[in-house]
């Protein structure tokens, strides 16, 4: 059952851009931004002047290391002399951007919206994991020294105790999407690698090592959005945003079950509601859960209702969640693979649903046949879940 | 304004420079920032450090839905009402997950482990339910890496170990640790 919104329009994707995901890049943030939006112009034959409004997602500032980097980036991301809106809620900005974008045109108030994430990662010395001291309690966490993978091994410690998953488990989810990305025209850690290397690379906190983890990635990533009268001048094949849902828990993630996203489930359950979907297990073709850590594309995938809680890692390991299986997840190699800029690649998610959608994801397209999709992204303190459903 | 395909056009844009490449560009910026705060702890909070500076862990209590909060916040997130009645918490729990870091906040490595996780508080005849609870995130000792990594360290009953009372500053580091309750 539909829900009754007001929506004044559909809406579609009508064009879609990327940079190269890479560590270390000589473009500045604004000319990856740029170059983004360049390419998404030139896929739908448009122009800058055929945008009216524009959306920037960037995640916390210390990355880019200039305070408001939206504004910075404004010119970059075409925003020049437009409405500029910015998005801002760390991992689950680069799903939020189209969720934004998504009202921009729905509303009736801009016919065309650049929707632009972008995320330079590399010039914060000596490593980005540093500025992330930033996002702790100043006053009940930072005093005990804390780092930021501590968290993710807390959540992912969690997980196997209450569904009884192994590491080796855990590891096939890095196998399987470095592996995608081999085919992603973009992809900075795509690679062959098996579940040993996963289990050998460098320890950092039990139980996460190195290859558990997305890289330090810089990028961009550009989508354009029309309201539906005018997207179906520009294609014909638009892809159209049938679902949105958006949750923000609180940051006490000491004070709740860390083993499931209950606000991954809200999200995913507003999306659905609206797209009309009632079984998203069945209903769900190819899904882009949101993937910076091996374990949490499963624990969004049970998030999204794609599995029964505690089952998704079972799954996996009969190849369930291929990209010949039943429910694709990740065939574009995901953060793991293709690389993590952390708006950008939560972009990277939706633009990949719209070329699966489209039948233009080349080598990297599905098996099956595909009409409905789902694109997730989770950030700030285990606290934010973005979703949107996309149909073709 | 006809577009045919949205497929990305390969070769895609960016410039991939490595380390010393980077490192040779003119006009590099080294750029520290320098910003000094003072965090003050709030009404609640405030009032839970002076409780740990006396040995004690103080939560607060919802009137309207029953939570108990640790570490305590001036208003119930739930019904958004003030919390009021502030209560004192055996100090004892169970441990809900357990890590053990091999590096430091910078990313460097430590010469020594640190075992660091979250304790479930008991917060005894106060409602709570499975998802949420009174709960820390702290230190851990006596407690091996092997037993974090074999599972035997998940559901352990814990308690704090706090620094003597002369050395106590009203901060989450007046207690050292969460260890095991003997017996």
């Amino acid at each position: 059952m539909r829900a009754n919104l007001h929506v004044k329009d559909r809406v579609g994707i009508v064009g879609a851009g990327m940079t190269l995901f890479r560590r270390r890049f000589l473009e500045t943030p604004r000319e990856l931004a740029w170059e983004a939006v360049k390419q998404a112009l030139d896929s739908a034959g448009l122009t800058l002047r055929d945008i009216d409004c524009v959306v920037i997602g960037t995640a916390p500032d210390a990355f880019d290391g200039i305070h408001m980097n939206g504004e910075y980036l404004a010119d970059g991301a075409g925003g020049f002399g437009k409405p500029v809106d910015r998005i801002y809620i760390g991992g689950g900005t680069g799903v939020m951007v189209p969720i934004s974008a998504w009202w921009h045109a729905a509303s009736g108030h801009c016919n065309t919206v650049l929707a632009v994430a972008e995320e330079k990662m590399s010039h914060a010395m000596p490593h980005p994991q540093y500025v992330f001291a930033y996002i702790w309690d100043p006053i009940l966490e930072r005093p005990l020294g804390p780092n930021l993978i501590w968290i993710f091994a807390m959540e992912m410690r969690r997980y196997m105790h209450k569904c009884g998953a192994k590491k080796e488990d855990i590891a096939l989810v890095s196998v399987k999407n470095k592996r995608n990305a081999l085919d992603h025209p973009a992809a900075q850690a795509a690679a062959n690698i098996t579940v040993d290397d996963v289990l050998n690379s460098e320890l950092l906190v039990w139980p996460v090592n190195r290859l558990d983890i997305s890289p330090v990635s810089d990028g961009a990533v550009a989508l354009i959005i029309a309201r539906e009268k005018v997207a179906r001048r520009i294609t014909d094949s638009p892809v159209w945003i049938e679902g949105v849902g958006f949750t923000l828990d609180n940051t006490h993630w000491y004070n709740r079950e860390l083993g499931y996203p209950r606000y991954v489930e809200y999200a995913a359950r507003m999306a659905y509601r609206m797209a009309g979907i009632e079984r998203p297990w069945k209903e769900i073709d190819v899904a882009e859960p949101y993937d910076p850590f091996d374990y949490k594309e499963l624990h969004h995938i049970e998030g999204l209702q794609l599995a029964p809680r505690c089952q998704a890692w079972k799954l996996l390991k009969e190849g369930y969640f291929d990209r010949d299986g039943e429910l694709p997840t990740s065939p574009s190699g995901g953060l793991l693979g293709v690389g993590n800029p952390i708006a950008a690649a939560g972009l990277m998610k939706v633009a990949e649903l719209f070329w699966q959608l489209r039948y233009e994801a080349g080598k990297r397209q599905v098996k099956k046949p595909v009409h409905k999709g789902v694109a997730q992204a989770w950030g700030d303190l285990m606290q934010a879940g973005t979703v949107i459903v996309l149909g073709n | 304004m006809s577009g045919e395909s949205g497929k990305p056009k390969t070769p895609l844009p960016g410039t991939y420079l490595k380390r010393d490449e980077y490192m040779k560009l003119p006009g590099l910026i080294k750029y520290k920032p320098v910003a000094r705060y003072l965090f003050s702890a709030g009404q609640a909070q405030s009032r839970f450090l002076h409780g740990l500076k006396e040995g004690k862990i103080l939560g607060v209590m919802c009137p309207s839905c029953g939570r108990v909060y640790v570490p305590p916040r001036a208003y119930c997130e739930y019904c958004h009402t003030p919390t009021s009645e502030w209560v004192e918490l055996p100090g004892t729990g169970t441990i809900h997950t357990a890590v053990v870091s091999y590096i430091a906040t910078d990313r460097s490595r430590l010469e020594e482990p640190e075992i660091v996780g979250v304790i479930r508080l008991d917060a005894p005849g106060y409602k709570e339910d499975q998802y949420e609870f009174a709960g820390l995130f702290h230190k851990i000792c006596g407690v091996t890496p092997e037993q974090v990594m074999d599972g035997s360290a998940i559901g352990m009953r814990v308690k704090p170990r706090w620094k003597p009372a002369e050395e106590r500053t009203g901060s989450v580091t007046d207690i050292e640790c969460f260890e095991p309750v003997e017996g």
